[in-house]
């Protein structure tokens, strides 16, 4: 019996490396209609770094939430990355540069449909604000900590001679506080 | 005695209890005259999955949400030790209001039990994203994270309500506090893991809405878990770790309202319903209220003490709280912003990965090397010969681990500063554990590895924190690895090959075997599987699967789904996608990646839990007399000018020693 009508005998699921490979040909699948939806062979485009990085900042439409690259080489069910994609290839193909290729497409779809906000105008807020904030907030306290810090004075036990641990004899002294020193740096 | 509000809490959670069993009672039975039965299962949906669709939809994880909130609030009570009854009155009614909510949100906006007017043959069946094991335990484990935040907020309440705002409240809650913590860390790990294993991306956080919305309260309750040992040992941030668990609750309810609102899109989201506007005026009424108590009783959250040195432990974490709650101010800027920028604009926007990589990898690296820091350094003040002593080994490590990584041709400047500071932060804990473990084998003769042991053992809050941030390191290493992943596409016929090489210069061959069709359980399968070879060298077959589910009369339910394969090693991940097949051939399209260091943020998850749990594990260092509920914690020290000379008041012993 042969892989196809192997396939076809809907016993498939034995280890397929046990089968015969022919490379020659291509069999169809027994239920092609439960496969996914059919794909397009892969050409150098789907694979370029120019590409892949273009779609790597455009955002699918399709309410995945991610960016054109990753949609259409993971939800294989959306139609709209694929479609994507194709348009963007149409404009490398036009020897577009990658800035005007995402401009044609802000032109198009709008600001949403880049990964991240250009920067620019109010979206400079976006991008400054949480480090602004913390480096104000930072500044703040440092600033406070070596000001208090200056300011307080640990003021010395009245009498210099006295130890802290009265039941103690200066060598269980010195040994304890070694070994807290030790411990507790 | 137990009183008549723990009696009612726990009637509570008897009758919820009830509650849940009937609607798992009808999900396992089957019973599709139930619009959420019918709606999130089917007959041949493995019972596993049946069960797990408790929590799968919208209305029954809010009754998931009551179930278990009402068991925390018991357990609250039950466990809590007598020294602390006069908090349990405010403790009993702030868990019952919440407990409230949400059982009101339920019958009102989203009601499980809710029937149709006719039974269908079969239900619609479970999302197969959701038909993973990841997907069984990772919700519960984020719930129970979210939903025991409820009980330090609730102490923290009381403690404000009752104006006993000593220390007291805050030693009831320790347990609960890193108990909710390790919840939740369990369960982003286990989302990450199920969106690396089952989403087929190859990646495992994405920035999602509902992603950040987890990782708000993580952040929240992590500087709280720091911050609470600087009240505990001096007495001071009083005010701030009170707004800290507060934040961590509210963030915690605001997570719950991005998920279920549909304000943010988000692929996590469950399905809109007016339960949002439950949660807004919830949360609202939330900030108002913490506010106000806040605000009446800011006299009583004087802090006793003040800073002696900017260069001390306590200094190095303020700035480590700064960070922690300054990301998480960034992260929920950048999930608002698209709304912000609606509001001021009238323009959409998109904020996605490439925003907040940009925003929070600097923010995330300063953490890490304040990880480093924080446990080395030396609490009030840190003479140069504390700084000498401590950092010159993990420095000079570090600067070596840099300069080896620089010279065999790493040129990422984050991954640089990444790998550098994580060998910091490893050479400061082996050092700790290393000087403790000499210590004791010098005292008491043991030998190094029952010294360890011991060591451990006796100062658990101490040492287990030592592990969690182990585990933070390895977090750390794994994402480094994400800036060097790399990844093809390929079609290929039977016997085909296509070639990738890795980053750490292994050239991976994946020669196509085939594509093999077959009925399994509640779905038919189409298999592809290519043969692996590193460097000329088999390493084994990876199988990736098509699954088209199907209700129990064989008809197509969802789209078909993509179950990645993945193989695992310490060093790099080889992870394959089949994306489908080339005119319904067996000439199959592949998407094939390499991912580097990925283990490692499994490993971290597993470190971080254990560091967790040792920390929470019975036991250690017997009960110094710390400070009394009602007495002041920290020491004094005065803003009288050095000259004079009045006596300090002694620093009591702390309560807890540890990072």
């Amino acid at each position: 019996m042969d892989r196809r009508a192997f396939l076809r005998s809907g016993l498939a699921g034995l280890p397929v490396g046990v089968l015969g490979v022919q490379q020659d040909s291509v069999a169809r699948l027994f239920r092609p209609d439960l496969a996914g939806r059919p794909r397009n062979r892969i050409t150098d485009y789907e694979n370029d770094p120019f590409v892949v990085g273009i779609e790597r900042r455009i955002r699918c439409t399709c309410g995945c939430n991610l960016d054109v690259y990753t949609c259409r080489t993971t939800d294989f069910t959306c139609t709209v990355s694929p479609a994507l994609h194709q348009e963007v290839v149409a404009l490398v193909e036009q020897d577009m540069t990658g800035e005007e290729i995402l401009d044609a497409f802000v032109a198009q779809h709008g600001e949403a449909i880049l990964m991240a906000p250009p920067k620019q105008g109010f979206n400079w807020a976006g991008y400054l604000l949480p480090g602004v904030v913390i480096t104000l907030a930072g500044s703040v306290l440092g600033f406070a900590l070596v000001r208090r810090s200056r300011a307080v004075a640990v003021v010395p036990a009245a009498d210099p001679d006295a130890t802290p641990f009265p039941g103690l004899s200066a060598e269980d002294v010195a040994r304890l506080q070694a070994e807290l020193a030790n411990l507790d740096d | 005695m137990t009183t008549l509000g723990q009696l009612t809490l726990y009637a509570l959670a008897a009758l919820l209890a009830i509650a849940s069993i009937s609607l798992l009672t009808a999900l396992i039975k089957s019973d599709f005259n139930v619009a959420y039965v019918a709606a999130y299962t089917s007959r041949n949906l493995p019972i596993a999955y049946k069960i797990s669709a408790f929590y799968g939809g919208q209305s029954g994880s809010l009754l998931f949400w009551a179930v278990v909130l009402s068991f925390f609030a018991a357990a609250a009570q039950w466990l809590t030790p007598k020294r602390y009854a006069y908090l349990m009155p405010y403790v009993a009614a702030v868990t019952s209001v919440v407990v409230l909510f949400f059982v009101a949100a339920t019958i009102f906006a989203a009601n499980p039990f809710e029937r149709l007017d006719f039974t269908p043959v079969d239900g619609r069946g479970l999302n197969p994203q959701l038909q993973n094991p990841g997907m069984v335990i990772h919700p519960p484990m984020l719930y129970l994270g979210y939903i025991s935040i409820t009980i330090p907020f609730a102490f923290a309440i009381a403690a404000l309500a009752s104006g006993r705002l000593d220390i007291g409240w805050l030693h009831a809650i320790r347990k609960w506090t890193i108990t909710s913590w390790v919840f939740l860390s369990i369960g982003i790990t286990l989302g990450m893991w199920w969106a690396y294993v089952e989403l087929g991306w190859g990646g495992y956080w994405a920035w999602d809405p509902v992603e950040n919305a987890s990782f708000l309260p993580w952040l929240t309750m992590t500087a709280f878990l720091h911050s609470v040992m600087i009240q505990e040992k001096r007495g001071m941030l009083k005010r701030w770790n009170v707004a800290l668990i507060s934040l961590s609750f509210v963030l915690s309810i605001f997570g719950t309202f991005i998920t279920r609102s549909g304000v943010i899109s988000s692929v996590h989201s469950f399905t809109q319903s007016n339960v949002g506007y439950f949660f807004l005026v919830f949360l609202v009424l939330c900030i108002i209220g913490v506010g106000v108590l806040m605000w009446r009783r800011l006299s009583l959250l004087e802090t006793d003490t003040h800073l002696e040195s900017a260069l001390s432990r306590e200094a190095s974490f303020f700035f480590n709280n700064l960070l922690l709650v300054g990301m998480a101010f960034s992260i929920l800027w950048g999930t608002l912003f698209p709304i912000i920028s609606e509001l001021v604009r009238g323009t959409q926007v998109t904020v996605g990965p490439p925003f907040f990589n940009q925003v929070n990898i600097p923010i995330g690296l300063a953490l890490l090397l304040l990880t480093g820091i924080g446990p080395l350094i030396a609490w009030r003040r840190a003479s140069p010969g504390n700084l000498r002593r401590q950092f010159t080994i993990p420095v000079a490590i570090s600067a070596a681990t840099a300069a080896v990584i620089v010279g065999l041709g790493m040129r990422d400047v984050y991954a640089v500063m990444a790998i550098m500071f994580a060998a910091f932060v490893v050479a400061g804990i082996v050092q700790e554990f290393w000087r403790g473990a000499g210590a004791r084998h010098r005292l008491h003769g043991e030998h190094y590895v029952l010294a360890l042991a011991r060591l451990v053992a006796r100062n658990r809050r101490r040492y287990g924190g030592y592990i969690v941030h182990l585990g933070i390191v390895m977090y750390f290493v794994a994402f480094t690895g994400q800036a060097f992943k790399t990844e093809m596409e390929a079609s290929l016929k039977p016997g085909e090959v296509a070639e990738l090489r890795s980053p750490f210069g292994h050239t991976y061959t994946f020669t196509h075997i085939g594509v093999s069709q077959y009925e399994a359980l509640n779905r038919f399968v189409s298999a592809a599987s290519v043969r692996v070879r590193r460097d000329g060298e088999q390493v084994g077959i990876l199988t990736s699967e098509k699954r088209q589910h199907v209700d129990s009369f064989k008809r197509p339910t969802f789209e078909p789904s993509t179950e990645a394969a993945i193989m695992y090693t310490l060093r790099e991940d080889v992870y394959m996608v089949f994306a489908g097949s080339v005119a319904g051939t067996e000439e199959a399209v592949y998407r094939f990646t390499i991912n580097p260091l990925v283990a490692w943020v499994w490993l971290g998850g597993f470190t971080l839990v254990l560091g967790g749990i040792v920390t929470l594990w019975p036991g250690g260092l017997p009960a110094r007399r710390g400070p009394r509920r009602d007495e002041e914690a920290g020491y004094h020290a005065s803003f009288e000018p050095a000259a004079k000379n009045e006596q300090q008041e002694p620093e009591p012993v702390g309560s807890g020693s540890g990072t």
